[in-house]
């Protein structure tokens, strides 16, 4: 996938599934925000439930993640 | 402005090559679906490594520990209380202990190998492998499911009771693609996703910086030692997903096998 230059500077080429990806990556990072915001939240209340929050933080971080993964393969998958 | 810095840099000469994900295909010997590829090898090479190290670790065992044996049972015991005992439950966690800290360790040690110098390669990066570790989650909570209620109970425990009746069509439908399909996926593309995912930034960078240092100008040697840079950050950071990667895989792997257990889902 070689640039062609034009009169003005270059052609831009590339995968716009790539676009797909950094869409898909919106919804999983704010939850991922949110899940961890609540964790913080859970662990300065009761700093005692913190190694149960935690399983459970990262449970639901690893759920949230799958979608920005699905779209890191489906950007791959679409060449 | 980069833009056209980069495509100029692009133009002349040979031009940057970004890495893709036909790097990760490696074969060493041979070609074609019996290539004996290097993840394959790296695989061989830690199964070797953690069968010497917990044999090694653990054959004069003390009741004071040494450093070796202090590692594994921080390990192990990490894996049957923090995950195994406090997921699945402390009546029936012990059978499950030894392939919960089995996949651990072994998703553990090959993802590290992805920053371990000599070897560079994460494993699981090849989908292939966490297909393979899926399979066994697969079907041991199945099995495990089925041979405690039998089949049709089985099913029938998707649903929740005491749902009104129109309603557990469409219930069923979604626990049954939760089951059998989203869940393999998830667990298989997300330790795929993370491998690959993480290993490419890294070529990205290292090669990027060594184009740029090597072709650019001034400005260019600077951003190019930036790269450098920021691969060193990202593989610390990815020494982190590693870890946490392995867990999480382990964590589900327990999370889905107490569903199996349990009476009401």
């Amino acid at each position: 996938m070689r640039d062609t230059k034009n009169e003005r500077g270059t052609i831009v080429k590339g995968n716009i599934a790539i676009l797909g990806y950094g869409l898909s990556a919106i919804g999983p990072g704010v939850g991922i925000g949110l899940i961890f915001a609540a964790y913080i939240n859970g662990v300065a209340r009761q700093p005692e439930a913190r190694g149960m929050l935690q399983s459970i933080a990262i449970l639901g971080f690893a759920l949230a993640e799958a979608l920005a993964i699905f779209g890191l393969v489906l950007a791959f998958v679409f060449k | 402005m980069s833009l056209n810095v980069l495509g100029s840099l692009a133009a002349d000469g040979g031009g940057f090559q970004t890495p893709t994900s036909a790097e990760f295909y490696q074969p060493l010997w041979f070609d074609g679906p019996f290539a004996i590829t290097r993840p394959a090898v790296v695989l061989i090479l830690s199964v070797g490594l953690i069968a010497w190290w917990l044999i090694a670790s653990t054959r004069r065992a003390a009741v004071v520990p040494g450093k070796g044996q202090w590692v594994t049972e921080g390990l192990y015991g990490f894996i049957r209380n923090g995950v195994a005992r406090d997921i699945i439950g402390s009546k029936d966690f012990l059978r499950f202990v030894p392939l919960l800290f089995s996949m651990f360790i072994l998703i553990l040690v090959n993802n590290l190998f992805g920053v371990i110098p000599p070897i560079q390669y994460p494993t699981m990066s090849r989908i292939g492998f966490p297909i393979a570790l899926t399979l066994v989650v697969y079907i041991t909570y199945h099995y495990i499911g089925i041979k405690r209620v039998g089949v049709g109970p089985y099913f029938k425990h998707l649903v929740p009771s005491g749902l009104p009746g129109w309603i557990v069509p469409v219930i069923f439908a979604l626990e049954v693609i939760t089951f059998f399909i989203t869940r393999p996926l998830t667990l298989a593309l997300r330790l795929f996703g993370n491998m690959f995912a993480g290993h490419l930034l890294l070529l990205l960078f290292i090669t990027g910086g060594q184009y740029m240092i090597v072709n650019g100008g001034i400005g260019l040697k600077i951003a190019g030692g930036g790269s450098y840079v920021m691969a060193f950050v990202l593989t610390i950071f990815e020494i982190l997903i590693e870890f946490l990667q392995a867990y999480i895989f382990t964590l589900l792997a327990a999370t889905y096998i107490a569903g199996s257990l349990v009476d009401e889902h």
